[in-house]
């Protein structure tokens, strides 16, 4: 049966809209997806797209038509094997126009045509809404985004952008269906492959393979660290830091008493901490409107667990002295590899810095993946000896390694390279940590 | 000659049929009510409301009773059990002409008989079985109700052995009683012939007195009834009833594999509801029916196009909230509406008015560990609430149940005094999809018992100040 398009609501007020161009010509194919025309309201220019396949059987409201109000067709699409004769059956006539429409020459001057379109990303809807051949994209002027409360910590959580969302709660809210339906949509378009034994899957000879199913944190660990990688502009810097003064403070220290022992990483927390309390533009995180620079230096630290990681907090830790730093380091991490894993959400949620540290495996050095929304990443590789020029001649110190992933949204090479400095000060000189 | 050709049509004039021509006409719909007995169904007829009275009733009795407590007295009190039967006829009396006032205002036409399909698009209605009118209606709504359960053996006679109709208008008080059946209905009897002076005894067939709520709540529910004076036997059930000289001798099965037997003035039957699908023509239509309820789809579409079935008759839960909302969804799918969402079972509310009343939403405790969610259980005792204790109502809890990730409200049980009027509250913060957050960060009103559902979210959280 050929498919209406209808004005759409494009906002809880709108009552009518423009047609400011047809991007498809009657007798035109189309497809799911495709875009169809854009529609004008008071407040932006939006596309419509079509959910169905077919051919754009005819234009009813042409480009500029103008006033027409929401729910009267505007166009028709015909279904495969349909023909023209299809229309006289429908009822095409739009309904009585509610309030008289503005003369053109008092109008406003259209906005200029293509405003930025914004890639659909949003799954087709389960069930398709009656009426309605069409879905709309998100707001192009980056206006406000209707979302329940749940379906904002869910998307946080899971490191969605709402942007990207159709909504289908109360007046196209995104609520918590939609972020479960992109949730499972995205690693299921991402990763066929992982599917349990697809019935199409072409057999390999010989390959003997196991197929084990997603569990919630390598989706969440996927989804997070793919957008990152695909959103974050990385830059990485890398840092030599001679670690000899700080090995014999820490073995001075841990000397002292039984009641601790300190690693070199609660020494790298600390550095890390201070560093960001002397350069406080670079503790902040791109939210798209604003730059947000947190006032507290809280740390996060990952910790390997089975099948994947968490990165739970040190909060204020440029307040912690390193045995307090230490102890509670020891705490989260003992909690963070219990089965089932015992942090509490607020102990690994948030957090304004991470450091990732792989010198207890041997690595030299690495560059880590950018947790969102946090700017940088601090990758620790293994102290070791190696030979170093110094005053002129050959010598050897241990030598750790470390390279800063920066968000270059928030923050720049310069201030990225001041952070490391102050890092790498504190780290080869511990006892300016006291100052 | 009446108008007979209408957009809809609504079979039954319950909460469900009467809400929904009324929503209809709001849209611009000629719609049309088919009623067979009462305008405003069982609901307001013969369930909900005349309870409620009756409850009113025998809750200023048990008051009367503690008056010692406020340091006040009363000689002489006296029941007057015609005049309390009268005085809930009366509401239910004058509720019913309401709806009829309604649906006038609203345009709605309502026929006096029973409706049945008799054709595609047409329902024919007679009334003591002779045919009063032929309709036509584009839309054929299908809100028939649901009547009382009955066990072989176990048949109600309408004199010693009761269904709750019977049980509305007593011509005594019995002065002993059996409930077979400790869901909503069974209790709240429980409660009103209890407060009025009976001695009552509840058998349940399940390990647990309202056995739909939370086992917490069950609990606390299951030590107030005792400590009242009922007499409760969970897991055991009635295998025969004996009527000799205006007594009814019970014979009781119990958990424990013994038989005993409970001689009673009076029974009363409450084990269920069965859908009311019989005489309505769904034979050689396709409208599916299964265990004695109509299918639907999210929408209230049956299998036989342009019919839909609302409320009770499409199955649990049984409740007139439930009917009126699916009602308005239906008929505003029907008129094209944007913007209009299937029924969310988890945000429904359950209320018995039983005392003390008891009141939820969403999951409970276990069924949200059978789902395998991590979560975070809020409890808040009425103990700690100054207001309770001004009211003298010092026993109940109010419980909330969280997903610990997202911060999602899974489900809220509570039991205590006027709990009925508070679960709203939750209800509202569902159905916005708020999280603790939200709840923690509302300004409830000092002194109320409201002050409990606040107390309850920030003990979930480990931030309880009044505990």
């Amino acid at each position: 049966m050929a498919i209406r398009v209808l004005m759409p609501a494009l906002s809880p007020t709108m009552t009518e809209g423009n047609i400011a161009r047809w991007l498809k010509q009657e007798g035109e194919a189309v497809s799911a997806g495709d875009v169809l025309a854009e529609i004008e309201t008071d407040k932006a220019t939006m596309e419509i797209e079509a959910i169905d396949e077919g051919v754009l059987g005819k234009i009813v409201t042409p480009d500029g038509a103008q006033a027409i109000p929401v729910n009267a067709v505007i166009g028709v699409i015909l279904e495969e094997g349909e023909d023209s004769s299809a229309l006289e059956a429908l009822d095409l006539a739009p309904p009585p126009v509610a309030a008289p429409a503005a003369p053109p020459a008092a109008a406003a001057p259209p906005p200029p045509a293509a405003q930025a379109a914004v890639p659909a990303a949003s799954p087709p809807p389960a069930t398709a809404a009656p009426a309605a051949a069409i879905q709309v994209t998100a707001p192009a002027d980056g206006g406000r985004i209707f979302a329940s409360p749940l379906a904002r910590r869910m998307a946080e959580q899971a490191g969605l952008d709402l942007a990207a969302l159709r909504g289908t709660g109360p007046k196209g809210r995104i609520v918590k269906v939609d972020i479960e339906a992109a949730m499972a949509a995205a690693p299921a378009a991402a990763a066929p492959a992982l599917s349990p034994a697809p019935a199409s899957a072409p057999a390999v000879p010989g390959a003997s393979y196991v197929d084990a199913p997603v569990s919630n944190m390598r989706r969440i660990i996927a989804q997070r660290l793919q957008l990152s990688k695909q959103t974050i502009p990385h830059f990485y810097l890398t840092i030599d830091c001679e670690i000899d003064a700080l090995l014999e403070i820490r073995k001075e220290l841990n000397g002292r008493a039984d009641d601790y022992k300190l690693s070199v990483n609660d020494f790298v927390v600390r550095a890390a901490a201070l560093g960001l309390r002397k350069v406080p533009a670079v503790n902040a995180s791109w939210l798209d409107n604003v730059i947000r620079q947190y006032n507290t230096v809280d740390v996060s630290v990952a910790v390997a667990i089975e099948d994947g990681l968490v990165t739970p907090i040190i909060r204020n830790a440029d307040h912690k002295g390193l045995v307090e730093i230490s102890t509670e380091m020891k705490a989260l991490s003992e909690r963070a590899r219990a089965t089932p894993m015992a942090l509490k959400p607020e102990e690994y949620q948030g957090g304004g810095f991470c450091i990732s540290n792989l010198g207890m495996y041997g690595i030299k050095e690495f560059a880590a993946v950018i947790n969102p929304p946090q700017a940088m990443i601090l990758a620790v590789g293994a102290g070791a000896q190696r030979p170093i020029v110094k005053d002129g001649a050959l010598a050897i110190a241990t030598v750790m390694s470390c390279t800063l992933s920066v968000d270059h949204r928030v923050v720049d090479g310069a201030s990225g390279a001041a952070f490391l400095g102050i890092f790498k000060g504190l780290i080869e000189d511990p006892l300016t940590m006291l100052l | 000659m009446a108008d007979t050709s209408f957009d809809v049509v609504l079979v039954g004039g319950g909460p469900g049929g009467y809400v929904a021509a009324i929503r209809a006409s709001q849209l611009g719909l000629k719609a049309a009510v088919v009623e067979r007995e009462h305008l405003g169904g069982i609901c307001l007829n013969w369930g909900c409301i005349p309870t409620k009275a009756l409850l009113r009733v025998s809750e200023i009795r048990h008051t009367l009773d503690r008056l010692e407590q406020f340091g006040l007295s009363a000689k002489d009190v006296q029941v007057d059990l015609a005049k309390v039967v009268k005085y809930s006829r009366d509401v239910a009396a004058r509720l019913s002409g309401g709806v009829a006032h309604l649906l006038k205002k609203n345009k709605v036409a309502v026929f006096d008989g029973h409706a049945r399909l008799s054709g595609p698009g047409t329902l024919a209605v007679a009334k003591d079985g002779k045919p009063v009118a032929e309709l036509r209606a584009k839309h054929i709504i299908l809100a028939s109700g649901a009547r009382a359960r009955t066990l072989p053996g176990l048949e109600p006679d309408g004199k010693l052995v009761w269904t709750y109709k019977e049980a509305m208008v007593p011509e005594s008080l019995p002065k002993s009683l059996l409930i077979i059946g400790s869901g909503a209905i069974g209790m709240e009897f429980a409660s009103i012939y209890r407060d009025l002076g009976s001695a009552v005894t509840v058998v349940e067939v399940l390990p647990r007195v309202l056995p739909v709520e939370d086992a917490e709540i069950s609990g606390l529910a299951l030590k107030a009834f005792e400590k009242q004076g009922m007499t409760i036997h969970t897991g055991a059930s009635v295998s025969a009833l004996k009527k000799a000289g205006g007594k009814v001798t019970a014979t009781v099965a119990h958990a424990d594999g013994n038989t005993g037997e409970i001689k009673v003035d009076r029974v009363i039957l409450a084990v269920g509801i069965v859908g009311n699908v019989e005489e309505i023509g769904l034979e050689g239509t396709k409208v599916e029916v299964e265990k004695s309820h109509i299918v639907t789809d999210s929408w209230m579409q049956t299998g036989e196009p342009g019919v839909y079935a609302i409320g009770d008759v499409t199955g649990p839960p049984w409740l007139a909230h439930k009917a009126m909302h699916e009602g308005v969804l239906c008929v505003e799918r029907i008129a094209g509406v944007a913007d209009v969402h299937p029924l969310n079972p988890a945000n429904i509310p359950g209320c018995t008015y039983c005392r003390p009343q008891v009141a939820s939403v969403g999951l409970t405790e276990a069924a949200a560990k059978e789902q395998g969610l991590r979560i975070r259980v809020g409890r808040f005792p009425y103990l700690g609430n100054g207001k309770a204790l001004a009211l003298g109502e010092p026993e109940g809890l109010v419980k909330t149940v969280f997903d610990a990730e997202s911060g999602e409200l899974l489900g809220a049980h509570m039991i205590g005094a006027e709990v009925t009027e508070l679960i709203h509250g939750y209800v509202i913060a569902k159905t916005l999809e708020g999280t603790e957050a939200e709840l923690i960060n509302t300004i409830f009103p000092h002194p109320t018992l409201s002050e409990m559902l606040h107390e309850s979210v920030l003990d979930a959280f480990g931030r309880a100040l009044h505990i």
